[in-house]
């Protein structure tokens, strides 16, 4: 695995350390680390899961909308923070791999280092309630 | 390539019969290759001997900070081929997210921190920023990565054909960490110190003195020798000693060290004037 840039690793130990569930992604997408709290909402061990492409993270959980459609990878806000740069908020459910449905608030915001380097995004989880 | 320590300790500079023999001086390191090229390794209060005549009569100079902690410049304006009308002398260092690193240099020269400017020296000085991937300087072949260290900070790995300097002077690999240090790409500075033959790295604090310093940026002795096992080097030289430290502590830190981890490499505290031949 190559050598990851060390806000990356900041962020990463900060996210270790907080009762907040946290998603990183690398820049091109790729999942990079979930902590202990998100494993809660995800319903899987980041250990178990691993890194994991865009194309797959952004539909394992089967995102929906109250009315329980589906919602597009390119509506989820980590992938709008990723792609535009931009940080990004909304409510959806989700299907944990565990199979429990829940209901979250998402909000994403893109990860720039030093000299403006793109190194990723981050998205926080809030848990609304569970089906 | 040869390796001289010119300043060892950390922090604040500490001069005194009880750190006589590693030193008081604040970082910095002699980097020469075989052909004579020199490497200047931050600008401690240990630069200003190494500037006085030391240096011979290089036709360039480089010097490469890791960061602008005042432990890290202070002897900057004492360097002497700064005052060298003509001399080449380049300056690498990391910028911060809002300054240059000339317009960071500018706040310590100038008044009232010092007298004479960085835009009036005499030398014909060049600015670089860093990291900018690898840089080749004569012999020297350098890479550089941002560390974990408050506030912009670089690790150098700088390599010849003979071999392989590791230099992370500032550095807290384990910030955050209660186990054993994470490979895989996830511990900062691991990627520069690989394999490396000669590894310089932070050792301030022992463990209960880092208890009470956590996100100060600096390492124990025992989590730079894990740190050096990880990185699978083949010497570790202890760096940027605790002003509070004296020589006797020292020398106990070390020894408790090594007979507690165990390492198959040599352990050993960096000492001002001592000298190490990385590679072969």
């Amino acid at each position: 695995m190559p050598q990851q840039e060390v806000e990356v690793i900041l962020t990463r130990q900060l996210a270790s350390c907080l009762v907040m569930p946290v998603f990183i992604v690398g820049p091109a997408g790729d999942l990079l680390y979930y902590n202990e709290p998100a494993e809660a909402i995800l319903g899987h061990r980041f250990d178990e899961t691993g890194e994991m492409p865009v194309q797959e993270w952004s539909t394992v959980f089967e995102p929906t909308d109250a009315s329980g459609a589906v919602i597009p990878p390119d509506q989820l806000p980590l992938v709008i923070a990723l792609r535009s740069r931009t940080p990004a908020h909304r409510d959806f459910w989700l299907r944990g791999l565990d199979g429990t449905r829940r209901h979250v608030e998402v909000t994403a915001f893109p990860l720039v280092g030093q000299a403006g380097r793109f190194l990723g995004a981050v998205a926080l989880f809030w848990e609304r309630e569970r089906a | 390539m040869r390796v001289k320590f010119w300043g060892t300790r950390g922090s604040l500079a500490s001069p005194g019969p009880d750190t006589a023999r590693y030193g008081g001086n604040t970082a910095c390191v002699e980097v020469r290759g075989e052909d004579g090229a020199v490497l200047v390794l931050d600008a401690g209060t240990g630069i200003r001997l190494l500037g006085g005549g030391a240096l011979g009569t290089p036709s360039r100079v480089d010097l490469l900070l890791t960061h602008l902690h005042m432990d890290h410049v202070q002897g900057l304006g004492f360097f002497g081929p700064l005052y060298v009308p003509g001399l080449e002398v380049h300056i690498w260092g990391p910028a911060s997210t809002t300054l240059s690193l000339r317009a960071r240099l500018g706040r310590y020269m100038s008044p009232p921190l010092f007298p004479v400017r960085l835009r009036d020296l005499p030398c014909r000085l060049t600015v670089h920023e860093v990291p900018c991937g690898t840089v080749h300087i004569g012999p020297f072949s350098v890479d550089s990565a941002l560390v974990c260290h408050p506030g912009p900070t670089t690790g150098f790995r700088i390599s010849t054909a003979q071999g392989t300097l590791a230099y992370l002077p500032d550095h807290e690999p384990a910030l955050g960490v209660s186990g054993p240090m994470a490979g895989g790409g996830w511990t900062s500075g691991l990627a520069l110190a690989e394999g490396a033959d000669l590894l310089i790295h932070d050792a301030q604090y022992d463990d209960r003195e880092y208890a009470a310093r956590v996100g100060w940026g600096h390492s124990t002795v025992s989590r730079a020798v894990e740190f050096a096992a990880l990185a699978r080097v083949g010497r570790l030289a202890l760096f940027h000693h605790d002003p509070g430290h004296d020589d006797a502590m020292l020398d106990t830190l070390v020894a408790e060290a090594v007979a507690r981890q165990r390492p198959s490499f040599p352990v050993e505290a960096a000492g001002e004037g001592a000298t190490i031949d990385v590679g072969r």
